[in-house]
């Protein structure tokens, strides 16, 4: 494939492909950039790029992921997501039909999510420049009236939710890549939760965070939020949900599922008296079937997230400065 | 070092003295009170903020007798550095020799460590007649508690946990009086004003009961397991003989395997059940009443089943509050006076730490009733408070000179001497087991073991450990001092405070510190090679390392060699299953297949791939690894129960076995300074003999690294090397190594005064901290 420049065969692909596949008016208009009407309150917008090998995992592929990705970071606005644009970096090379069948993955995860696909650009690396495909996506969406969710919003007595298992995305991927078998195979998580977030800010609009724990796991998002905050956490082992065969394939390989990323769950801060409610909602979707309390934030200056573990006793769950070195001396 | 142009015999001279060291609440001004008036000198004696400070008068000869006896018979607690002499106009007249008040002012005296009630205590204590009969909080200016009882300096009642205590008439004329022993003993009591022990039941709510210690035995012997307020935290206390109460405590503490240490009432009483040589019995009976790890008599499982499963050693210590001794006192049936204090007595209790799993101690009442529900069957509690939170010590003494395994109570914060003065550092020690480390002039205060930093309680506890030696030693630190690793809340920590305080911070890498710690303590200067054998610690490289060659000058070093590197398949998992390292070794031996046929647990595919592909498998020098290794490969120990486990159970198979033979071809030298030990893996791997496995893994791997070193000192031309690092806890290992050293003629230097292992890190960081610094100057 040697499309990229602006020549004739990058029209080709945008035509062929992504016209056909997310079909809609701005599209096809063909203009360098896309218009559209403006309601009146707060707009987010979020843009995250999508590296991922393999490719294709159960459960999904950097097509959905891209949409999910970038869905979901608007959505932890408790916004609802309305357009998307994308950027692609192709390797020279790589073959047109597996980027047919990504592209026609976003694009159905994108109609799925009811979002539409409004500007894209495509460019191409020399072999070896690229590892087959990077996506880019950008997402634009509407908060709600009433609606003020941020990550500094955590107060002491908040609880903490979590919509469902963790690590099954980090745990898919590596298993797939490393060739690697745990008894059944693990799918990715992967999942747009924009409506998840939309019946809980409808149901439960005093939310205070909402975030998706995805590339450093839950423990990276609790400290993340605590830090953003000024506040400490303390959480419960038990009720954080994890599918035996994440736990086993932790365990085997040494990973700390708190610290394995996630594409499809989010995590959820509010006040107490509102949190059995919401706990119902999220229960209520089918994203969040498995939602849990998993703790509370409390008043600590060091901003520490603790946990119980579900031996009794406590331990840390530290924010990590890049991988987890070993340590024990 | 007396005064230029000293008068002649007969003529009366007036002195001025200032005694440094450990003088403060240890009976000094009493002591040399009677000195002096022994003499019949005159003159003042009185405390300040830098220790004791005297004039005296009298005829030159009685004054230098006086200084001399000032050194030389101090009391048992005292601990004289120096006394420095000005010559002062000698007063018209001065027939007297007085106490005088306290002078606060800049606080320099050290803070000194708690002791065991001394042997005049005792006398009282088990005597009908005296006032003090069966109080378990007698003490005087010889014994008792200090550093935990301390809030601030100087060591006055006022700024300690005596505090809330008026003293009635007869302890105040004690008080008062500087011929007593209780002459301004802080925390002296009695039963009419001092603090009293209640019984709680599980839930804490008090119980009235004729007599605490009566039902409080009555319990133990009931299968009970008691929380026991003690010196510097609570013990959990049960019948070691009751297998059913051990099993209990383990259930409730989480602790499967994990060895308790007993408390048995004398040195008669361990017999049956251990070897106790003679240095075992000092080190067990001095103040500081360590916990020593001794080794067991045949059968010792079946005395205390459950107490220390498999283990070929027993964590052995000796009464040290009134309260201990009055349990046992109470079980032998109220003897009147000391002479059962000889003879061998039937009770022996398991006293483990009260702590929920892996935090630190309990040291409040309340905290007690709350943290420790559903631990404890009832509580012995008093009044006084715990100002400062201390573990037991534990030292090991089956092999050489003792060892600190643990150093805590009694001990610290006893400074260290450093070869010279220099800036205060503050040093944060490691991750785990850690401690932290103050320097002033030319002394390092490393505090009490303060445990791992992965839980909120112990990262409260080393904060308030800072905050508490910086205020009771009076130091502002122009350095702070932390390990490598960015992951460890001790470097965070150390970062945090360097920047609120605007202090530059030193990284010192891992093994660096374990080298420079011994070379701390035993004041060497200049170069000394050193090899660190240990678990895990981040080298300068990014990578873990473990088991190194140094050579260190004081401020820096260099890496001069490192066993060869074995993958660590998931990373700290490794570490806690030895069956993972037995498989890395068979994957470097390229018998990677035999894998899954050894170890047929699940996972072992799991396992074997991901040596096969690197994943989560990152390359580590580890000694301690090596341990593991040979420990899954000979099958002694799959997965640990605990740390060092499958270290102690190897070590105490070779040490059944007895002495045995190097393996000829076990190891080979490389020439860029790696000693592989792979070889001898393979060796073991088709062995089948446990037993002599374990001897044969000894023995070759001490040869080794005593080659290793010789070759290096020959090189280098440095002849002395530095030990340090968690492995060489291992008996053998370390008489091994330090013997074949010296058989060449090599100085060998080892950890005495702290442990070789993590504990002992926040001194050598400190003291690269402080060469760090004076180089630059
Ligand atoms: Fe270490
Ligand atoms: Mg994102
Ligand atoms: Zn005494
Ligand atoms: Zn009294």
């Amino acid at each position: 494939m040697t499309h990229g420049s602006g020549g004739r065969a990058s029209a080709q692909l945008v035509e062929e492909l992504f016209l056909r596949a997310f079909d809609n008016d701005w599209l096809r208009s063909l203009n360098d950039q896309a218009c559209f009407l403006v309601s009146s309150g707060r707009m987010v917008a979020a843009t995250d790029s999508h590296v991922v090998s393999p490719l294709f995992f159960p459960g999904g592929d950097i097509g959905c992921l891209s949409v999910h990705g970038t869905i979901n970071d608007v959505a932890m606005a408790g916004a609802k997501p309305l357009y998307l644009t994308a950027g692609f970096i192709l390797e020279e090379g790589f073959p047109l039909s597996d980027l047919r069948r990504i592209v026609d993955s976003m694009a159905a995860a994108a109609r799925e999510a009811d979002v539409a696909v409004i500007a894209g650009d495509t460019k191409v690396v020399e072999q070896g420049k690229g590892d087959g495909v990077f996506i880019t996506t950008t997402g634009i969406g509407v908060v709600p009236e009433g609606v003020h969710i941020s990550g500094d919003r955590a107060r002491p007595g908040d609880r903490i939710l979590l919509s469902g298992t963790i690590g099954d995305h980090g745990v898919a991927i590596m298993s797939l890549r490393e060739d690697l078998r745990f008894g059944t195979t693990v799918a990715s998580d992967t999942a747009a939760l924009h409506g998840l977030v939309a019946t809980m800010v409808e149901m439960v609009p005093d939310i205070h965070c909402l975030r998706d724990p995805t590339r450093g796991g839950l423990a990276t998002t609790l400290n993340e939020i605590a830090q953003q905050s000024g506040v400490g956490m303390r959480i419960r082992e038990a009720p954080i949900p994890v599918l035996s065969q994440v736990k086993a394939a932790c365990e085997f390989l040494g990973l700390d599922p708190l610290y394995v990323a996630n594409e499809g769950k989010l995590v959820a801060i509010c006040p107490p008296e509102v949190a059995e409610r919401l706990l119902a909602v999220m229960r209520a979707h089918p994203l969040g079937a498995d939602a849990a309390i998993i703790g509370e934030v409390v008043d600590d200056n060091h901003h520490f997230v603790e946990m119980e573990t579900a031996f009794g006793g406590w331990r840390m769950v530290d924010w990590l400065t890049g991988e987890q070195l070993p340590r024990i001396c | 070092m007396l005064p230029v142009g000293s008068p002649s015999v007969a003529e009366v001279v007036r002195y001025r003295l200032r005694v440094r060291g450990q003088v403060q609440g240890v009976g000094f001004r009493p002591f040399a009170y009677r000195l002096a008036t022994e003499l019949g000198l005159g003159g003042w004696v009185r405390n300040d903020g830098r220790g004791v400070d005297m004039e005296v008068q009298g005829p030159l000869p009685d004054l230098e007798r006086l200084m001399r006896d000032l050194r030389l018979k101090a009391p048992p607690l005292a601990r004289v550095e120096g006394i420095e002499v000005r010559e002062m106009a000698p007063r018209p007249a001065c027939p007297n020799f007085l106490i005088e008040q306290s002078r606060t002012g800049m606080v320099r005296t050290g803070v000194s460590p708690d002791a065991a009630v001394c042997d005049a205590c005792l006398e009282e204590l088990f005597d009908p007649a005296d006032r003090r009969y069966r109080y378990p909080f007698i003490n005087c200016t010889h014994c008792g508690p200090r550093y935990t009882i301390i809030g601030a300096l100087p060591y006055d009642r006022p700024n300690t946990a005596m505090a809330g205590f008026g003293l009635c008439p007869e302890c105040r004329r004690e008080y008062g009086e500087p011929l007593d022993r209780r002459f301004h003993a802080e925390p002296v009591a009695c039963p009419t004003c001092g603090p009293q022990l209640t019984l709680h039941d599980g839930e804490g709510l008090a119980l009235a009961v004729p007599d605490v210690l009566a039902a409080a035995l009555g319990l133990i012997r009931a299968g009970q397991v008691l929380a026991v307020k003690g010196l510097g935290g609570f013990h959990l206390v049960c019948d070691a003989r009751q297998g059913e109460a051990v099993a209990r405590l383990r259930a409730a503490k989480i602790r499967a395997e994990k060895p308790f240490a007993v408390m048995a009432a004398n040195r008669a009483s361990l017999a049956p059940w251990v070897r106790c040589d003679d240095q075992a019995a000092l080190l067990l009976e001095s103040t500081a009443r360590p916990i020593v790890l001794l080794p067991r008599e045949p059968g010792g499982d079946d005395q205390f089943p459950g107490v220390a499963p498999g283990l070929a050693w027993l964590g052995v210590m000796l009464p040290y509050t009134p309260l201990h001794y009055l349990l046992f006192h109470e079980a032998a049936g109220r003897p009147r006076g000391t002479a059962w204090l000889r003879q061998p007595q039937d009770l022996v209790l398991v006293c483990t730490s009260g702590n929920p799993r892996g935090e630190p101690l309990v040291t409040d009442n309340d905290e007690a009733f709350r943290r420790l529900h559903g631990l404890a069957d009832a509580y012995v509690v008093h009044d006084r408070d715990i100002l400062v939170r201390c573990d037991d010590s534990v030292l090991q003494s089956n092999r050489g000179a003792p060892v600190f395994i643990r150093r805590a109570r009694g001990y610290a914060p006893a400074p260290i001497k450093l070869p010279a003065r220099g800036p205060s550092v503050l040093a944060l020690g490691g991750t785990l087991k850690n401690t932290i480390c103050l320097t002033r002039g030319d002394e390092a205060f490393v505090s009490q073991h303060l445990g791992d930093l992965d839980n909120v309680a112990a990262r409260t506890a080393l904060e308030e450990t800072v905050a508490h030696l910086l205020k009771v030693l009076d130091i502002r630190p122009e350095r702070v001092a932390h390990d490598l690793h960015p992951d460890f809340h001790s470097s965070r920590f150390a970062l945090a405070f360097a920047a609120a305080h605007g202090l530059p911070a030193v990284a010192v890498q891992h093994h660096h510190a374990h080298i420079a710690a011994v070379m701390a303590e035993h004041a060497l200067r200049g170069s000394c090679l050193g090899l660190a054998l240990d678990g895990v610690g981040l080298g300068s490289d990014g990578t873990p390392w473990g088991g190194e060659l140094l050579r260190v000058e004081e401020g820096g070093f260099q890496r001069l060699g490192h066993l060869r590197p074995l993958a660590l398949p998931g990373g700290d998992r490794a570490a806690r299953e030895p069956w993972r390292m037995a498989a890395s070794a068979l994957h470097a031996l390229g018998r990677g297949s035999e894998i899954i046929h050894r170890f047929p647990h699940e996972g072992a595919e799991v396992v074997a791939r991901m040596l096969e592909r690197g994943i989560n498998a990152p390359f580590t020098s580890s000694a301690g690894r090596l341990f593991d290794a040979a420990a899954g490969l000979l099958g002694v120990k799959d997965r640990a129960n605990f740390e060092g486990q499958a270290a102690m159970l190897l070590e105490g198979l070779a040490l059944c076995r007895g002495g045995t033979p190097p393996l000829g071809d076990g190891y080979v030298l490389g020439e860029n300074g790696i000693l592989d030990l792979l070889p001898l893996l393979d060796h073991l791997a088709d062995l089948g003999d446990p037993d002599l496995g374990a001897a044969i893994f000894h023995a070759t791997l001490a040869g080794g690294l005593v080659e290793w070193a010789v070759q290096a000192c020959a090189r280098t031309g440095i002849g002395r090397v530095a030990l340090g690092g968690g492995c060489f806890l291992n008996g053998i290992l370390r008489t091994a190594v330090r013997e074949g050293l010296e058989r060449m003629g090599i100085e060998v230097y080892e950890a005495r005064r702290l442990p070789p292992n993590d504990g002992g890190l926040s001194l050598g960081q400190a003291w690269v901290a402080q060469a760090v610094l004076l180089q630059k100057e």
